[in-house]
């Protein structure tokens, strides 16, 4: 293989063509956020006249960005939203991996059935569930908090963490952990220390997988915390949305604003995927 | 003092069965080579004694307590694995250090027993680096290390040379040999290479299909093997088994007769033609087709001129052959002096 990706990196066409249709896509993915941040600098007439043009002394205007600040707290909801989205994706990890290692490690009875039913939730969409989640978050006075949030968050994530996990989990060295058995350390030092510094290019995929979902949420948000104190960004920004009238510079603004946090946490969980497929080469 | 007894231990996976009511003890000292093809439940048993795996029933004792119930660390073993299985994120010192600080040794005790297994396998400028940053024989000797400084009463090597690239096999079984000889330590062995137990034990354990076929020096079971299997498994080339009514012997028996104890003849009670001949300086091998199956290895000392085809006559000692019954037990007791 290696040979043949030389061969190919060499010829001149192939390449052209390779990096043609990488280009391609990322305009294609990059251009509404591209279109977003333009028309958040521009006048509300400016964005309806011409909506793809860039923003010139004529058009330029920061009023959506200072409607964003005047109403609502941005600042709280930025706040509400990350931490409710690294708080889960904390939580998936943890119990993912904690879940994937038990099943991958250890013989017991029913290992396979509890595979099947950890990675059942794959298949069903958690929001079909909407009403009973209302009921139990009412019952146990979670409502308009951001841990009913997080509760939710996280067992929506769980089940493809434990799939993927596992599966990574398996492949790593039986000797290893058991020659940390023989040294003495516990079980909780092998998983902790051995087993998850290997698997941590899975956890990165695992955490890109959820992050995205979480942090442009509105559903949840909307039934289980729509509290002024509780609200996330994704549904804070729906102010600006109304049904007769809709203030796009706000919006654009908001939505603006949003992209950055998340780009920062992905940027760091790739950097992991990297770090780990380089230094992977232990053996 | 004994430094290993099973009694009648066995372990079975599900259904399967992996071990067979072993029984089996080393002494103090002594070093142990558990051998037999791959599957045949070595490792398996190398994993029982350490403790990674449950015995189904029967006992281990180490150094006269039993511990079947013990969890590894709390066995007084030390094991080194195929894979060297060092930890990744540990320097070449903290790996060989872990153990000790998890057993709650002092600092100086740790260091002290470092540098002096570090000083033992020329490791002493590489304590500061991480496995990544070593060749695969320096690996393996940390590995060998992490088990020296525990002091154990019993070691444990699971096929320890055979990550390892043929020049590099030699230099560290012979280091292993050594490391024997000083510390005078109880050693248990495990691998599928007839000539790592040949060269290292003071006595072999042969294994096929989770039971124990035969029990002893190297030289007794070389001598004196008690059936078909580990007449075929010690020694290479291996043992030729040609049916006895060749030889003018009753049908149902079977006649062993090592290469070296081949010879060509002017006349003898084997004739057939060379197919093959492989040249290896020291020594020439010739494979004749005798008319079954199997060809006839002659392992003849020295270098020889013989083209294929050519038609030769093979002679031996009766007294350097084995009578075998059908099923491969050894008839009489021939041992060939």
């Amino acid at each position: 293989m290696p040979g043949q990706m030389s061969r190919a990196r060499r010829n001149p066409v192939t390449v052209a063509a390779m990096h043609g249709a990488l280009i391609i896509y990322t305009l294609i993915a990059l251009f509404p956020v591209f279109v977003i941040l333009i028309n958040s600098f521009k006048t509300r007439k400016a964005i309806f006249r011409e909506p793809l043009a860039l923003p010139n002394a004529e058009t330029f205007s920061t009023i959506g960005y200072q409607t964003v600040f005047q109403q609502g707290d941005f600042i709280l909801y930025l706040q509400n939203s990350l931490i409710v989205t690294v708080a889960s994706l904390f939580f998936i990890l943890l119990f993912g991996a904690m879940a994937a290692f038990a099943l991958a490690e250890y013989r017991f009875r029913g290992n396979m059935l509890m595979g099947l039913y950890l990675a059942l939730g794959i298949m069903i969409p958690i929001r079909i569930g909407t009403v009973a989640i209302l009921e139990m978050m009412v019952a146990t006075g979670l409502v308009n908090t951001l841990w009913a949030l997080i509760l939710v968050y996280t067992a929506q994530g769980l089940p493809l963490a434990v799939f993927i996990l596992s599966e990574f989990m398996r492949q790593v060295s039986d000797d290893l952990k058991n020659a940390g058995r023989v040294d003495g350390l516990s079980e909780y030092t092998i998983f902790f220390r051995l087993v998850l510094p290997l698997v941590r290019p899975a956890m990165a995929t695992v955490a890109v997988f959820n992050m995205i979902p979480i942090w442009n949420d509105l559903w949840f948000p909307l039934i289980l915390a729509p509290a002024e104190e509780t609200k996330t960004l994704t549904l804070g920004s729906q102010v600006f949305i109304g049904q007769f009238v809709t203030d796009w510079n706000a919006v654009l603004s908001a939505l603006s604003m949003a992209i950055l946090p998340v780009m920062v946490l992905y940027v760091i969980f790739s950097r992991q995927l990297i770090r780990g497929l380089t230094s992977g080469a232990v053996k | 003092m004994t430094a290993l007894k099973l009694t009648n231990l066995s372990k079975s996976f599900g259904q399967t069965e992996v071990l067979r009511d072993i029984n089996l003890t080393v002494e103090e000292g002594e070093f142990v080579v558990f051998v037999g093809p791959s599957g045949c439940g070595k490792s398996t048993l190398l994993r029982v004694i350490a403790g990674l795996e449950d015995a189904t029933s029967g006992t281990v004792e180490i150094a006269g307590k039993v511990v079947t119930r013990v969890p590894p660390a709390k066995r007084g073993i030390a094991m080194v694995f195929q894979s060297y299985a060092l930890y990744p994120h540990l320097t070449v010192e903290g790996n060989m250090g872990l153990s000790l600080k998890q057993e709650g040794q002092p600092k100086a005790e740790i260091s002290a027993r470092i540098a002096k297994a570090a000083a033992m396998l020329s490791l002493d400028t590489y304590l500061a680096r991480r496995p990544a940053e070593l060749s695969g024989g320096q690996r393996q000797r940390v590995a060998i290390g992490r088990a020296i400084v525990r002091e154990p009463d019993l070691f444990l090597f699971d096929e320890p040379l055979s990550n390892l690239d043929a020049a590099l096999r030699m230099n560290t079984r012979i280091e292993i040999a050594n490391l024997h000889r000083s510390l005078k330590a109880s050693m248990v062995y495990v691998t599928h290479d007839q000539t790592e137990a040949m060269t290292l034990a003071d006595k072999i354990v042969v294994f096929r299909d989770g039971r124990v076929e035969q029990i002893g020096s190297p030289m007794e079971l070389y001598n004196s093997p008690a059936n078909q299997f580990v007449a075929g498994f010690l020694g290479a080339p291996s043992m030729n088994f040609v049916p006895a009514n060749m030889l003018g012997g009753p049908k149902s028996q079977i006649i062993g007769i090592r290469p070296e104890h081949l010879r060509l003849a002017e006349t003898g009670p084997l004739s057939g033609t060379v197919q093959h001949v492989e040249r290896l300086g020291g020594d020439t091998n010739l494979l004749i087709q005798i008319g079954q199956p199997d060809l006839l290895t002659v392992r003849l000392f020295g270098q020889h001129d013989m083209a294929v085809d050519t038609a030769v006559h093979v002679d031996f000692d009766k007294s350097e052959s084995f009578v075998l019954d059908a099923e491969g037990q050894r008839l009489e007791n021939t041992p060939p002096e």
